[in-house]
């Protein structure tokens, strides 16, 4: 094997063990570089800074724990954010039942960090299957599909509830998630019901929601761990995700490196073979 | 008649549905109504379904112990452990045995599962990206732009990577996915409109 096949076939353990590294020592020593602020997530904290203290919002918290790395620090985030401003926020977990864990947790921390109280502040509406179903009858009434919260409380019983019926009494829904549900929230709640619709979605994903960003169909979107990492810098609460975008930059670093060392081996190897031919 | 009857019942609720959303009145809403009710009944149904099936799958392997029969009886206990903890030790509150295990256990598994994709994108990418014609150039480039680009050190190594990987995400990446997207709505509402008047029919089972 020569040098230009070496460069192109390096052992793919090598490759793991300083993705590992790359990942490790950022977040055991942080370079803590400044992070961007996009439009798509700056549009978004506008809208929630802009409501007023006692208006409420539908936070969908539609992911489970194998996307929580990227997801749970938007759900934080905006929570935190919301509690910080007076702002009352409902929370379901529509996509998989595993995300009523997921959602139980960043609910019960950003509360506790606020002091806010369930029923009063915010309310835990839980899981239903069928999502289309279950967002078409909450466009109609929330007592339809949650006639009880998470905690089996009658919605007649809470406090938060009153005055609340469809999405008319919310200024937006927000949706973080792992999967495709975006696409039902955009067309059952925002296209049916005409409520604003915000979300936060996973890196590889993100490319997927920008056309509904250009056509006003999405408020804002926040992509991935530097989505949520931004979020953190605008309400001055830099947490998990500005932590982890340390790792994140050497990782994507090493990754373009790699991949140029690959490219250079194959062009030069390509070249040394055409000039052996000659 | 076994196939007859489906296909009326479909094109009524198919058309009823349709003519239902032009007309705001009040019996169309109740109407409306009845039908996400039952939609939410199905889906808790399909629930039951899934359990039955996942349950019937595992219990059949570990009898017959075929291949990895030991994981199916780890997912079975699994199972019954779960549904245990939830409905006789406190229901789903953060400090009851149900949000515990789901906490400790669960959570770090799916989280691990989810992580190790990392290395093999990181992988993958180191061998999949080759300036091997114009068009892999094209795409190469476009990926070390956006992912560079995407990251605060992109912004430090050369200010204007960002402004060239928010207009690729901006105006080629959403042409693409847009047209993407309006190819499958026309696409949903093609064959939504075939089921409706009973043209494709393969829902119904059958094989033709």
């Amino acid at each position: 094997m020569n040098i230009y096949e070496k460069m192109m076939s390096i052992d793919r353990r090598i490759l793991f063990i300083l993705i590992a590294v790359s990942v490790i020592i950022p977040l055991l020593k942080p370079l803590l570089l400044p992070i961007n602020v996009t439009k798509e997530v700056r549009h978004l904290y506008e809208f929630i800074d802009s409501l007023k203290p006692g208006e409420a919002i539908l936070l969908s918290l539609d992911y489970d724990p194998s996307t929580m790395a990227e997801c749970h620090p938007m759900a934080l985030g905006i929570l935190r954010h919301c509690f910080g401003k007076g702002i009352k926020v409902m929370v379901t977990s529509l996509a998989r039942p595993e995300g009523l864990g997921t959602a139980e947790m960043a609910l019960t921390q950003a509360a506790r960090e606020y002091e806010k109280k369930n029923g009063e502040d915010y309310v835990f509406l839980g899981y239903k299957p069928a999502p289309g179903a279950v967002m078409l009858s909450m466009g109609e009434n929330f007592r339809l599909a949650f006639p009880n919260d998470y905690y089996g409380t009658s919605m007649e019983d809470i406090p938060m509830m009153r005055g609340i019926k469809n999405y008319k009494d919310l200024k937006i829904v927000i949706t973080i998630s792992g999967s495709g549900i975006i696409d039902t929230w955009v067309i059952y709640a925002g296209g049916r019901y005409g409520v604003p619709i915000g979300a936060g979605v996973t890196a590889v994903m993100a490319t997927d929601y920008y056309k509904y960003l250009q056509s006003g169909q999405l408020v804002g979107l926040l992509g991935g761990l530097k989505g949520a990492a931004e979020y953190e810098k605008l309400i001055r609460h830099p947490d998990m995700a500005t932590k982890g975008m340390d790792g994140q930059n050497m990782a994507h670093l090493l990754i373009v490196f790699f991949i140029v060392i690959g490219n250079i081996g194959y062009i030069l190897g390509k070249r040394a073979k055409s000039t052996k031919g000659k | 008649m076994r196939r007859q009857i489906p296909l009326a019942i479909t094109f009524i609720g198919g058309v009823v549905m349709i003519i239902q959303y032009f007309i705001p009145h009040q019996i169309s809403q109740e109407i409306y109504r009845g039908v996400l009710d039952w939609q939410m009944i199905v889906g808790g149904f399909v629930l039951v379904l899934g359990i039955g099936s996942l349950v019937t799958h595992h219990t059949e392997k570990v009898k017959r112990q075929k291949e990895g029969w030991g994981y199916s009886l780890v997912a079975l206990l699994g199972l019954v452990m779960m549904a245990i903890a939830g409905l006789f030790f406190g229901g789903m509150a953060s400090d009851k045995p149900f949000m515990q295990i789901f906490i400790y256990a669960q959570n770090p598994i799916q989280a691990t599962m989810f992580s190790l994709l990392a290395f093999f994108i990181a992988s993958a990418a180191y061998r999949a990206f080759r300036a091997r014609s114009f068009i892999a150039t094209l795409l190469l480039l476009a990926a070390i732009i956006v992912m560079i680009g995407r990251v605060p050190i992109g912004a430090k190594i050369w200010s204007p990577i960002r402004v060239i990987s928010n207009w690729l995400l901006d105006y080629p990446n959403m042409v693409a996915k847009r047209a993407i997207g309006l190819g499958v709505g026309l696409g949903m509402l093609s064959t939504a409109l075939k089921i409706i008047l009973g043209i494709e029919r393969s829902y119904l089972g059958g094989g033709k």
